[in-house]
Protein backbone atom coordinates (compact mmCIF):
# COMPACT_ATOMS: atom_id res chain seq x y z
CA UNK A 1 0.00 0.00 0.00
CA UNK A 2 0.96 3.60 -0.89
CA UNK A 3 0.65 6.37 1.99
CA UNK A 4 3.07 7.48 4.61
CA UNK A 5 3.12 6.57 8.13
CA UNK A 6 2.56 9.62 9.78
CA UNK A 7 -0.60 8.60 11.52
CA UNK A 8 1.07 5.67 12.56
CA UNK A 9 2.10 5.31 16.05
CA UNK A 10 3.54 2.90 18.45
CA UNK A 11 4.09 2.16 22.00
CA UNK A 12 7.71 3.32 21.65
CA UNK A 13 6.19 7.07 20.83
CA UNK A 14 3.73 8.93 22.68
CA UNK A 15 0.26 7.17 21.99
CA UNK A 16 -1.45 10.50 22.93
CA UNK A 17 -2.00 13.44 20.29
CA UNK A 18 -3.91 15.33 22.77
CA UNK A 19 -0.98 15.54 24.81
CA UNK A 20 -0.24 18.96 26.24
CA UNK A 21 2.21 21.05 24.16
CA UNK A 22 4.99 22.92 26.44
CA UNK A 23 3.86 26.38 25.89
CA UNK A 24 0.92 27.56 28.30
CA UNK A 25 -0.55 30.01 25.91
CA UNK A 26 -1.20 27.20 23.08
CA UNK A 27 -4.23 25.63 23.51
CA UNK A 28 -4.98 21.81 22.61
CA UNK A 29 -7.48 22.00 19.88
CA UNK A 30 -9.72 19.88 22.12
CA UNK A 31 -9.97 22.44 24.49
CA UNK A 32 -10.08 24.93 21.73
CA UNK A 33 -13.15 23.36 20.95
CA UNK A 34 -14.49 22.83 24.69
CA UNK A 35 -14.28 26.94 24.97
CA UNK A 36 -16.34 26.85 21.15
CA UNK A 37 -19.19 24.75 22.67
CA UNK A 38 -19.25 26.35 26.29
CA UNK A 39 -19.20 29.76 24.76
CA UNK A 40 -22.60 28.54 22.65
CA UNK A 41 -24.23 26.54 25.27
CA UNK A 42 -23.52 28.46 28.30
CA UNK A 43 -25.98 25.96 30.50
CA UNK A 44 -24.53 22.95 29.64
CA UNK A 45 -22.97 20.83 32.74
CA UNK A 46 -19.87 19.72 33.36
CA UNK A 47 -20.47 15.88 33.22
CA UNK A 48 -21.14 15.30 29.21
CA UNK A 49 -20.53 11.42 29.64
CA UNK A 50 -22.34 11.53 32.37
CA UNK A 51 -25.82 10.38 33.45
CA UNK A 52 -27.60 12.70 31.27
CA UNK A 53 -26.13 11.16 28.21
CA UNK A 54 -26.19 7.77 28.91
CA UNK A 55 -29.86 8.10 30.23
CA UNK A 56 -30.92 9.53 27.16
CA UNK A 57 -29.13 6.65 25.40
CA UNK A 58 -31.19 4.30 27.08
CA UNK A 59 -34.17 5.73 26.86
CA UNK A 60 -34.10 5.35 23.22
CA UNK A 61 -37.57 4.45 21.52
CA UNK A 62 -39.54 6.18 24.36
CA UNK A 63 -43.26 6.76 23.12
CA UNK A 64 -45.73 8.46 25.19
CA UNK A 65 -48.88 6.30 25.28
CA UNK A 66 -50.57 5.04 28.39
CA UNK A 67 -53.10 1.64 27.87
CA UNK A 68 -54.55 2.72 30.58
CA UNK A 69 -55.83 6.45 30.30
CA UNK A 70 -56.83 5.18 26.81
CA UNK A 71 -59.26 2.28 27.73
CA UNK A 72 -60.16 4.64 30.30
CA UNK A 73 -60.97 7.55 27.71
CA UNK A 74 -62.08 4.51 25.39
CA UNK A 75 -64.95 3.61 27.96
CA UNK A 76 -66.25 6.99 28.99
CA UNK A 77 -66.75 8.13 25.35
CA UNK A 78 -68.15 4.68 24.72
CA UNK A 79 -70.53 5.98 21.17
CA UNK A 80 -68.51 9.31 20.77
CA UNK A 81 -65.33 9.50 18.68
CA UNK A 82 -61.85 9.31 20.28
CA UNK A 83 -60.51 12.38 20.67
CA UNK A 84 -58.15 12.95 17.11
CA UNK A 85 -54.63 13.29 17.13
CA UNK A 86 -52.70 16.87 16.19
CA UNK A 87 -51.84 17.53 12.61
CA UNK A 88 -48.31 17.09 14.24
CA UNK A 89 -48.34 13.89 15.28
CA UNK A 90 -43.67 13.72 16.05
CA UNK A 91 -44.70 14.20 20.13
CA UNK A 92 -47.48 13.27 21.81
CA UNK A 93 -48.01 14.20 25.25
CA UNK A 94 -49.45 16.80 27.34
CA UNK A 95 -53.35 16.86 27.42
CA UNK A 96 -53.91 14.82 24.64
CA UNK A 97 -54.51 11.30 25.03
CA UNK A 98 -52.39 9.23 22.75
CA UNK A 99 -54.15 6.33 21.04
CA UNK A 100 -52.13 2.98 19.36
CA UNK A 101 -53.53 5.10 16.18
CA UNK A 102 -51.27 7.93 16.51
CA UNK A 103 -48.50 6.34 17.45
CA UNK A 104 -46.58 6.55 14.52
CA UNK A 105 -47.51 3.48 12.53
CA UNK A 106 -44.82 1.33 11.15
CA UNK A 107 -45.64 -1.47 8.46
CA UNK A 108 -42.97 -4.10 8.61
CA UNK A 109 -41.46 -3.09 4.67
CA UNK A 110 -43.29 -5.15 2.39
CA UNK A 111 -40.40 -4.02 -0.67
CA UNK A 112 -37.45 -5.85 -1.28
CA UNK A 113 -34.13 -4.67 -0.48
CA UNK A 114 -32.59 -2.49 -3.04
CA UNK A 115 -29.37 -4.15 -2.60
CA UNK A 116 -31.28 -7.49 -4.04
CA UNK A 117 -32.10 -5.52 -6.92
CA UNK B 1 7.20 -3.39 20.76
CA UNK B 2 5.66 -4.06 17.20
CA UNK B 3 5.02 -8.01 16.44
CA UNK B 4 6.65 -8.87 13.73
CA UNK B 5 4.17 -10.83 10.97
CA UNK B 6 5.76 -14.46 10.45
CA UNK B 7 3.33 -15.78 8.66
CA UNK B 8 3.39 -15.65 4.96
CA UNK B 9 1.52 -12.52 3.79
CA UNK B 10 -0.76 -12.56 1.13
CA UNK B 11 0.10 -9.33 -0.41
CA UNK B 12 2.92 -10.08 -2.27
CA UNK B 13 6.51 -8.86 -2.14
CA UNK B 14 6.39 -5.40 -0.49
CA UNK B 15 3.12 -5.76 1.02
CA UNK B 16 1.76 -3.37 -2.11
CA UNK B 17 -1.88 -3.69 -1.92
CA UNK B 18 -3.77 -2.45 -5.13
CA UNK B 19 -7.69 -2.33 -4.19
CA UNK B 20 -9.60 -2.38 -6.99
CA UNK B 21 -13.41 -1.76 -7.87
CA UNK B 22 -15.00 -5.00 -8.37
CA UNK B 23 -19.24 -4.50 -7.70
CA UNK B 24 -21.66 -2.41 -6.08
CA UNK B 25 -24.72 -2.92 -5.07
CA UNK B 26 -27.85 -1.09 -4.10
CA UNK B 27 -29.87 1.69 -5.89
CA UNK B 28 -27.87 4.68 -7.69
CA UNK B 29 -30.86 7.32 -6.45
CA UNK B 30 -29.57 10.37 -3.74
CA UNK B 31 -33.25 10.07 -2.23
CA UNK B 32 -32.09 7.49 0.74
CA UNK B 33 -35.16 5.79 2.37
CA UNK B 34 -34.52 5.18 5.73
CA UNK B 35 -35.00 1.21 5.41
CA UNK B 36 -32.91 0.82 3.18
CA UNK B 37 -29.59 2.40 5.21
CA UNK B 38 -27.31 -0.63 5.96
CA UNK B 39 -27.23 -1.36 9.21
CA UNK B 40 -24.19 -4.80 9.41
CA UNK B 41 -22.38 -6.78 7.01
CA UNK B 42 -20.55 -9.76 7.89
CA UNK B 43 -18.22 -12.93 5.58
CA UNK B 44 -19.27 -16.24 6.58
CA UNK B 45 -16.69 -18.43 7.77
CA UNK B 46 -15.62 -19.53 4.46
CA UNK B 47 -16.08 -15.91 2.62
CA UNK B 48 -18.33 -17.54 0.23
CA UNK B 49 -21.07 -16.01 1.58
CA UNK B 50 -21.46 -12.39 2.41
CA UNK B 51 -24.93 -10.81 4.74
CA UNK B 52 -26.20 -7.28 5.08
CA UNK B 53 -28.44 -6.35 7.19
CA UNK B 54 -30.70 -2.88 7.45
CA UNK B 55 -32.56 -0.47 8.96
CA UNK B 56 -36.21 -1.93 7.46
CA UNK B 57 -35.02 -5.20 8.96
CA UNK B 58 -34.29 -7.36 5.93
CA UNK B 59 -31.36 -9.36 5.23
CA UNK B 60 -29.47 -10.08 1.73
CA UNK B 61 -27.01 -12.90 1.62
CA UNK B 62 -24.50 -12.71 -1.73
CA UNK B 63 -22.87 -15.84 -2.65
CA UNK B 64 -19.33 -15.93 -4.13
CA UNK B 65 -19.56 -17.59 -7.35
CA UNK B 66 -17.21 -20.35 -8.75
CA UNK B 67 -14.24 -19.01 -10.43
CA UNK B 68 -13.99 -17.98 -13.61
CA UNK B 69 -11.20 -19.96 -14.54
CA UNK B 70 -11.20 -18.68 -18.25
CA UNK B 71 -10.00 -15.14 -16.82
CA UNK B 72 -7.49 -15.70 -13.51
CA UNK B 73 -7.58 -11.75 -13.15
CA UNK B 74 -10.96 -11.91 -12.38
CA UNK B 75 -12.58 -13.01 -9.04
CA UNK B 76 -15.83 -14.31 -8.37
CA UNK B 77 -18.48 -12.31 -8.45
CA UNK B 78 -20.83 -11.82 -5.55
CA UNK B 79 -24.63 -12.60 -6.26
CA UNK B 80 -27.87 -12.52 -4.47
CA UNK B 81 -28.19 -15.73 -2.88
CA UNK B 82 -31.33 -14.87 -0.89
CA UNK B 83 -33.17 -12.38 1.03
CA UNK B 84 -35.87 -12.25 3.87
CA UNK B 85 -37.25 -9.91 6.39
CA UNK B 86 -35.88 -10.91 9.68
CA UNK B 87 -37.31 -8.50 11.82
CA UNK B 88 -40.37 -6.02 12.25
CA UNK B 89 -41.13 -3.19 14.01
CA UNK B 90 -43.08 -3.60 17.43
CA UNK B 91 -44.39 -1.63 19.64
CA UNK B 92 -44.40 -2.39 23.31
CA UNK B 93 -47.16 -1.47 24.35
CA UNK B 94 -46.70 -2.26 28.44
CA UNK B 95 -43.43 0.08 28.47
CA UNK B 96 -44.62 2.44 25.68
CA UNK B 97 -41.58 1.60 23.40
CA UNK B 98 -40.51 1.52 20.20
CA UNK B 99 -39.00 -1.32 19.02
CA UNK B 100 -37.00 -0.36 15.82
CA UNK B 101 -36.52 -3.48 13.23
CA UNK B 102 -33.08 -2.38 12.31
CA UNK B 103 -30.85 -5.41 12.06
CA UNK B 104 -28.13 -4.19 14.54
CA UNK B 105 -25.49 -7.15 13.92
CA UNK B 106 -25.28 -10.67 11.87
CA UNK B 107 -23.43 -13.57 13.13
CA UNK B 108 -22.62 -16.54 10.94
CA UNK B 109 -22.57 -19.90 12.71
CA UNK B 110 -19.62 -22.10 11.57
CA UNK B 111 -21.20 -24.68 8.42
CA UNK B 112 -22.27 -28.03 9.72
CA UNK B 113 -24.11 -29.21 7.29
CA UNK B 114 -25.71 -28.59 4.04
CA UNK B 115 -27.30 -25.44 5.61
CA UNK B 116 -25.91 -21.93 6.38
CA UNK B 117 -27.37 -20.44 9.66
CA UNK B 118 -26.84 -16.87 11.14
CA UNK B 119 -27.62 -14.72 14.11
CA UNK B 120 -29.46 -11.95 12.90
CA UNK B 121 -30.79 -9.28 16.20
CA UNK B 122 -32.58 -5.95 16.36
CA UNK B 123 -32.42 -4.02 19.89
CA UNK B 124 -34.51 -6.80 21.58
CA UNK B 125 -35.04 -10.19 19.98
CA UNK B 126 -32.39 -12.88 18.35
CA UNK B 127 -32.82 -14.98 16.11
CA UNK B 128 -31.56 -18.26 14.53
CA UNK B 129 -32.06 -18.69 10.89
CA UNK B 130 -31.59 -21.35 8.55
CA UNK B 131 -30.50 -21.05 5.04
CA UNK B 132 -31.20 -24.18 2.95
CA UNK B 133 -31.06 -25.10 -0.73
CA UNK B 134 -33.50 -27.12 -2.28
CA UNK B 135 -32.88 -28.26 -6.13
CA UNK B 136 -34.69 -31.64 -6.39
CA UNK B 137 -38.91 -31.93 -6.16
CA UNK B 138 -40.15 -35.22 -5.58
CA UNK B 139 -42.63 -36.15 -8.48
CA UNK B 140 -45.42 -39.45 -9.05
CA UNK B 141 -47.23 -39.63 -6.07
CA UNK B 142 -49.20 -42.49 -5.60
CA UNK B 143 -51.86 -40.33 -4.03
CA UNK B 144 -51.93 -37.14 -5.63
CA UNK B 145 -51.48 -35.44 -8.84
CA UNK B 146 -48.97 -33.00 -9.83
CA UNK B 147 -51.20 -30.35 -8.81
CA UNK B 148 -51.91 -31.61 -5.68
CA UNK B 149 -55.26 -32.90 -5.54
CA UNK B 150 -56.17 -35.85 -3.97
CA UNK B 151 -56.95 -39.06 -6.67
CA UNK B 152 -59.90 -40.81 -6.19
CA UNK B 153 -58.50 -43.88 -4.51
CA UNK B 154 -60.23 -46.60 -6.68
CA UNK B 155 -58.50 -45.10 -9.64
CA UNK B 156 -55.20 -46.68 -8.28
CA UNK B 157 -53.97 -49.90 -9.19
CA UNK B 158 -50.84 -49.80 -9.03
CA UNK B 159 -48.03 -48.83 -6.28
CA UNK B 160 -45.13 -46.75 -7.50
CA UNK B 161 -41.92 -44.95 -5.80
CA UNK B 162 -41.78 -41.17 -6.72
CA UNK B 163 -38.59 -40.01 -7.67
CA UNK B 164 -36.78 -36.95 -7.65
CA UNK B 165 -36.37 -34.51 -10.09
CA UNK B 166 -34.27 -31.44 -10.23
CA UNK B 167 -35.46 -28.23 -10.34
CA UNK B 168 -34.89 -24.84 -10.20
CA UNK B 169 -32.26 -23.43 -7.22
CA UNK B 170 -34.62 -22.72 -4.35
CA UNK B 171 -32.69 -20.86 -1.22
CA UNK B 172 -35.25 -20.83 1.27
CA UNK B 173 -34.83 -18.59 4.72
CA UNK B 174 -36.76 -20.48 8.16
CA UNK B 175 -36.45 -18.35 11.06
CA UNK B 176 -35.67 -21.70 13.90
CA UNK B 177 -35.14 -19.46 16.98
CA UNK B 178 -36.68 -17.03 18.57
CA UNK B 179 -34.41 -15.75 21.38
CA UNK B 180 -36.74 -12.98 22.83
CA UNK B 181 -37.68 -11.37 26.00
CA UNK B 182 -34.00 -11.06 27.66
CA UNK B 183 -32.91 -7.58 27.59
CA UNK B 184 -34.04 -4.66 28.72
CA UNK B 185 -31.95 -2.46 27.35
CA UNK B 186 -31.13 -2.31 23.16
CA UNK B 187 -28.78 -4.95 22.05
CA UNK B 188 -25.46 -3.94 20.53
CA UNK B 189 -23.68 -7.15 20.31
CA UNK B 190 -24.32 -11.25 19.75
CA UNK B 191 -21.00 -13.27 18.97
CA UNK B 192 -20.73 -17.11 18.94
CA UNK B 193 -18.81 -19.03 20.97
CA UNK B 194 -16.27 -21.12 19.65
CA UNK B 195 -17.68 -23.99 21.42
CA UNK B 196 -20.30 -23.82 18.48
CA UNK B 197 -23.26 -24.12 21.26
CA UNK B 198 -23.06 -21.10 22.85
CA UNK B 199 -23.79 -17.82 22.35
CA UNK B 200 -23.49 -14.07 23.96
CA UNK B 201 -25.79 -11.02 23.65
CA UNK B 202 -25.02 -7.66 25.12
CA UNK B 203 -26.96 -4.75 25.61
CA UNK B 204 -26.38 -1.44 27.57
CA UNK B 205 -26.14 -2.84 30.66
CA UNK B 206 -26.27 -6.35 30.50
CA UNK B 207 -24.82 -9.42 28.74
CA UNK B 208 -26.29 -13.05 28.45
CA UNK B 209 -25.41 -16.33 27.63
CA UNK B 210 -27.64 -18.85 25.60
CA UNK B 211 -27.64 -21.95 24.27
CA UNK B 212 -28.37 -22.02 20.50
CA UNK B 213 -30.71 -24.85 20.87
CA UNK B 214 -32.48 -22.96 24.28
CA UNK B 215 -34.72 -20.22 23.75
CA UNK B 216 -36.87 -20.13 26.78
CA UNK B 217 -33.71 -19.21 29.46
CA UNK B 218 -30.72 -17.76 29.23
CA UNK B 219 -27.89 -16.82 31.68
CA UNK B 220 -26.60 -13.36 33.23
CA UNK B 221 -23.17 -13.26 33.30
CA UNK B 222 -22.54 -9.09 33.52
CA UNK B 223 -24.75 -6.69 35.20
CA UNK B 224 -23.38 -3.76 35.30
CA UNK B 225 -26.71 -1.62 35.62
CA UNK B 226 -25.97 0.65 39.17
CA UNK B 227 -28.62 -0.09 42.06
CA UNK B 228 -29.61 3.93 41.51
CA UNK B 229 -29.49 4.63 37.80
CA UNK B 230 -28.47 8.59 38.71
CA UNK B 231 -24.99 6.86 39.59
CA UNK B 232 -25.04 5.47 36.41
CA UNK B 233 -21.83 6.33 34.77
CA UNK B 234 -21.16 3.72 31.61
CA UNK B 235 -22.92 1.47 29.45
CA UNK B 236 -21.32 -1.24 27.54
CA UNK B 237 -20.71 -0.95 23.82
CA UNK B 238 -19.70 -3.71 22.78
CA UNK B 239 -18.85 -7.95 23.56
CA UNK B 240 -16.94 -10.50 21.63
CA UNK B 241 -15.69 -13.88 22.73
CA UNK B 242 -12.67 -15.01 22.34
CA UNK B 243 -11.74 -16.84 18.79
CA UNK B 244 -10.50 -20.06 20.81
CA UNK B 245 -10.87 -19.80 24.17
CA UNK B 246 -14.99 -20.80 25.00
CA UNK B 247 -14.50 -19.41 28.56
CA UNK B 248 -13.43 -15.83 27.71
CA UNK B 249 -15.19 -13.13 26.33
CA UNK B 250 -14.44 -9.27 26.61
CA UNK B 251 -16.67 -6.00 26.54
CA UNK B 252 -16.24 -2.32 26.05
CA UNK B 253 -17.94 0.60 27.55
CA UNK B 254 -18.34 4.41 26.61
CA UNK B 255 -15.31 5.20 28.91
CA UNK B 256 -12.99 3.76 27.06
CA UNK B 257 -12.67 0.55 28.78
CA UNK B 258 -11.97 -2.89 28.00
CA UNK B 259 -12.93 -5.75 30.47
CA UNK B 260 -11.31 -9.46 29.61
CA UNK B 261 -13.77 -11.51 31.69
CA UNK B 262 -13.16 -15.69 32.49
CA UNK B 263 -16.74 -17.80 32.84
CA UNK B 264 -15.03 -20.56 34.92
CA UNK B 265 -14.33 -17.95 37.60
CA UNK B 266 -17.95 -17.25 38.79
CA UNK B 267 -21.81 -17.39 37.42
CA UNK B 268 -21.71 -13.47 37.44
CA UNK B 269 -18.31 -11.95 35.68
CA UNK B 270 -18.99 -8.37 37.17
CA UNK B 271 -15.09 -8.98 38.01
CA UNK B 272 -13.16 -8.60 35.30
CA UNK B 273 -10.11 -11.08 35.31
CA UNK B 274 -8.43 -7.89 33.12
CA UNK B 275 -8.97 -4.94 32.67
CA UNK B 276 -7.50 -2.78 29.83
CA UNK B 277 -7.23 1.33 30.26
CA UNK B 278 -4.82 3.64 28.45
CA UNK B 279 -4.11 6.33 31.23
CA UNK B 280 -5.31 9.54 30.28
CA UNK B 281 -3.48 12.84 31.24
CA UNK B 282 -6.33 14.56 33.13
CA UNK B 283 -4.59 17.83 32.27
CA UNK B 284 -5.66 17.19 29.10
CA UNK B 285 -9.09 16.09 29.76
CA UNK B 286 -11.87 18.35 27.93
CA UNK B 287 -15.73 18.18 27.84
CA UNK B 288 -15.27 15.90 24.69
CA UNK B 289 -12.81 13.28 26.34
CA UNK B 290 -14.97 11.31 27.36
CA UNK B 291 -17.45 10.98 24.58
CA UNK B 292 -14.55 10.76 22.24
CA UNK B 293 -12.66 7.91 24.44
CA UNK B 294 -16.07 5.60 24.05
CA UNK B 295 -15.29 2.48 22.18
CA UNK B 296 -17.61 1.46 19.72
CA UNK B 297 -16.36 -1.66 18.59
CA UNK B 298 -13.60 -4.49 19.67
CA UNK B 299 -12.66 -7.44 17.73
CA UNK B 300 -10.23 -10.10 18.37
CA UNK B 301 -7.19 -10.88 15.84
CA UNK B 302 -7.67 -14.68 14.36
CA UNK B 303 -5.13 -15.55 16.39
CA UNK B 304 -6.85 -14.62 19.25
CA UNK B 305 -3.78 -12.92 20.75
CA UNK B 306 -4.81 -9.35 20.12
CA UNK B 307 -7.46 -7.44 20.24
CA UNK B 308 -8.64 -4.22 18.55
CA UNK B 309 -10.90 -1.46 19.74
CA UNK B 310 -12.44 1.79 18.22
CA UNK B 311 -12.86 4.91 19.36
CA UNK B 312 -14.03 8.43 17.70
CA UNK B 313 -10.51 9.28 16.37
CA UNK B 314 -8.61 6.25 16.52
CA UNK B 315 -8.26 2.53 16.36
CA UNK B 316 -6.10 0.53 18.84
CA UNK B 317 -4.52 -2.87 19.16
CA UNK B 318 -4.34 -4.61 22.55
CA UNK B 319 -1.56 -7.15 23.46
CA UNK B 320 -4.00 -9.43 25.92
CA UNK B 321 -1.26 -9.82 28.19
CA UNK B 322 -0.98 -6.29 28.70
CA UNK B 323 -3.20 -4.17 30.55
CA UNK B 324 -1.84 -0.85 30.72
CA UNK B 325 -1.68 0.33 27.28
CA UNK B 326 -2.44 -0.59 23.80
CA UNK B 327 0.73 -1.71 21.82
CA UNK B 328 -0.41 0.11 18.87
CA UNK B 329 -2.88 3.50 17.85
CA UNK B 330 -3.53 3.80 14.51
CA UNK B 331 -5.19 7.97 14.19
CA UNK B 332 -8.05 7.31 11.61
CA UNK B 333 -9.06 10.64 11.13
CA UNK B 334 -7.28 13.44 13.81
CA UNK B 335 -7.83 16.18 11.54
CA UNK B 336 -11.39 16.22 13.75
CA UNK B 337 -9.92 16.78 16.71
CA UNK B 338 -10.35 21.06 16.14
CA UNK B 339 -14.29 20.26 14.45
CA UNK B 340 -15.47 18.27 17.69
CA UNK B 341 -17.82 21.07 18.31
CA UNK B 342 -19.54 21.12 15.26
CA UNK B 343 -19.45 17.32 15.22
CA UNK B 344 -21.11 17.27 19.07
CA UNK B 345 -23.39 19.63 17.57
CA UNK B 346 -24.43 17.72 14.67
CA UNK B 347 -24.21 14.47 16.69
CA UNK B 348 -21.27 12.97 14.63
CA UNK B 349 -19.29 12.85 17.58
CA UNK B 350 -21.62 10.04 18.16
CA UNK B 351 -21.21 7.54 15.15
CA UNK B 352 -20.35 4.44 16.21
CA UNK B 353 -17.47 2.94 13.48
CA UNK B 354 -16.54 -0.19 13.58
CA UNK B 355 -13.31 -2.36 12.49
CA UNK B 356 -11.86 -5.57 11.15
CA UNK B 357 -8.87 -7.57 10.77
CA UNK B 358 -7.88 -9.63 7.41
CA UNK B 359 -7.32 -13.21 7.74
CA UNK B 360 -3.64 -13.47 9.08
CA UNK B 361 -3.86 -10.41 10.91
CA UNK B 362 -1.33 -8.28 9.42
CA UNK B 363 -3.85 -5.27 8.32
CA UNK B 364 -7.08 -3.91 10.10
CA UNK B 365 -9.61 -1.58 8.42
CA UNK B 366 -12.43 0.89 9.59
CA UNK B 367 -14.56 3.76 8.45
CA UNK B 368 -14.31 7.47 8.04
CA UNK B 369 -16.59 10.59 6.72
CA UNK B 370 -16.95 11.76 2.82
CA UNK B 371 -17.07 7.88 2.28
CA UNK B 372 -13.60 6.83 2.71
CA UNK B 373 -12.52 4.48 4.20
CA UNK B 374 -8.65 3.63 5.83
CA UNK B 375 -6.58 0.51 5.70
CA UNK B 376 -3.63 0.29 8.70
CA UNK B 377 -0.66 -2.46 7.39
CA UNK B 378 0.62 -3.23 11.14
CA UNK B 379 3.89 -4.99 9.56
CA UNK B 380 4.76 -2.39 7.13
CA UNK B 381 3.79 0.92 9.09
CA UNK B 382 1.60 2.13 6.25
CA UNK B 383 -1.99 3.44 6.38
CA UNK B 384 -4.22 4.53 3.00
CA UNK B 385 -6.99 6.85 2.75
CA UNK B 386 -9.62 5.14 0.20
CA UNK B 387 -13.02 6.23 -1.25
CA UNK B 388 -15.74 4.05 -1.82
CA UNK B 389 -17.86 6.06 -4.67
CA UNK B 390 -19.83 5.36 -7.74
CA UNK B 391 -17.09 7.50 -9.85
CA UNK B 392 -14.66 5.06 -8.83
CA UNK B 393 -16.58 1.99 -10.46
CA UNK B 394 -15.36 1.11 -13.51
CA UNK B 395 -14.26 -2.36 -13.48
CA UNK B 396 -11.69 -3.29 -12.06
CA UNK B 397 -10.51 0.66 -11.11
CA UNK B 398 -7.99 0.61 -9.08
CA UNK B 399 -8.63 2.99 -6.27
CA UNK B 400 -6.48 6.06 -5.91
CA UNK B 401 -5.36 6.87 -2.88
CA UNK B 402 -7.15 9.78 -0.85
CA UNK B 403 -5.59 12.73 1.13
CA UNK B 404 -7.15 15.17 3.72
CA UNK B 405 -5.57 18.48 4.22
CA UNK B 406 -6.13 19.43 7.77
CA UNK B 407 -4.95 23.17 7.38
CA UNK B 408 -2.76 25.50 5.52
CA UNK B 409 -2.17 25.21 2.03
CA UNK B 410 -4.13 22.69 0.10
CA UNK B 411 -2.45 20.75 -2.64
CA UNK B 412 -3.72 19.25 -5.97
CA UNK B 413 -6.37 15.87 -5.51
CA UNK B 414 -6.60 16.72 -1.31
CA UNK B 415 -9.45 17.19 -0.31
CA UNK B 416 -10.04 20.08 3.21
CA UNK B 417 -11.59 18.86 6.21
CA UNK B 418 -14.20 21.48 5.93
CA UNK B 419 -15.54 19.91 2.10
CA UNK B 420 -15.61 16.19 4.04
CA UNK B 421 -19.51 15.27 3.36
CA UNK B 422 -20.23 13.82 7.31
CA UNK B 423 -23.19 12.44 5.92
CA UNK B 424 -21.63 9.76 4.07
CA UNK B 425 -20.12 7.77 7.01
CA UNK B 426 -18.79 4.24 6.37
CA UNK B 427 -19.86 2.86 9.64
CA UNK B 428 -19.59 -1.04 8.85
CA UNK B 429 -16.80 -2.86 6.65
CA UNK B 430 -16.17 -6.60 6.31
CA UNK B 431 -12.84 -8.83 5.41
CA UNK B 432 -12.98 -11.83 3.56
CA UNK B 433 -11.61 -14.56 5.95
CA UNK B 434 -8.85 -15.69 3.36
CA UNK B 435 -8.76 -13.85 0.28
CA UNK B 436 -8.24 -9.70 -0.45
CA UNK B 437 -11.60 -9.44 -0.42
CA UNK B 438 -13.49 -6.64 1.54
CA UNK B 439 -17.48 -5.36 1.88
CA UNK B 440 -17.48 -1.70 2.80
CA UNK B 441 -21.03 -0.51 3.34
CA UNK B 442 -21.94 3.66 2.66
CA UNK B 443 -25.44 4.65 3.62
CA UNK B 444 -27.10 2.78 1.22
CA UNK B 445 -24.80 1.04 -0.84
CA UNK B 446 -22.30 -1.80 -0.85
CA UNK B 447 -19.38 -1.82 -2.30
CA UNK B 448 -16.66 -5.19 -3.15
CA UNK B 449 -13.37 -4.30 -3.71
CA UNK B 450 -10.55 -6.59 -4.46
CA UNK B 451 -6.88 -6.88 -4.63
CA UNK B 452 -5.44 -6.94 -8.01
CA UNK B 453 -3.89 -10.70 -7.72
CA UNK B 454 -0.41 -10.07 -9.08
Amino acid sequence: MSGDNEDTQTADETTLDEKAPVQDKVISPEKAEEAKLKARYPNLGNKPGGSDLLRKRLQKGQKYFDSGDYNMAKAKIKNKQLPTAAPEKTEITGDHIPTPQDLPQRKPSLVASKLAG
Amino acid sequence: TLELTVRASPTGPGGDMQWCFSQVKGAIDDDVAEADIISTVEFNHTGELLATGDKGGRVVIFQQEIENKSQPQFRSEYNVYSTFQSHEPEFDYLKSLEIEEKINKIRWLPQKNAAQFLLSTNDKTIKLWKISERDKRPEGYNLKEEDGRYKDPNTITSLRVPVLIPMDLMVEASPRRVFANAHTYHINSISVNSDNETYLSADDLRINLWHLEITDRSFNIVDIKPANMEELTEVITAAEFHPHQCNTFVYSSSKGTIRLCDMRASALCDKHSKLFEEPEDPSNRSFFSEIISSISDVKFSHNGRYMMTRDYLSVKIWDLNMENRPVETYQVHEYLRSKLCSLYENDCIFDKFECCWNGNDSVVMTGSYNNFFRMFDRGHRRDVTLEASRENSKPMQVLKPRKVCAGGKRKKDEISVDSLDFNKKILHTAWHPQDNIIAVATTNNLYIFQDKVN
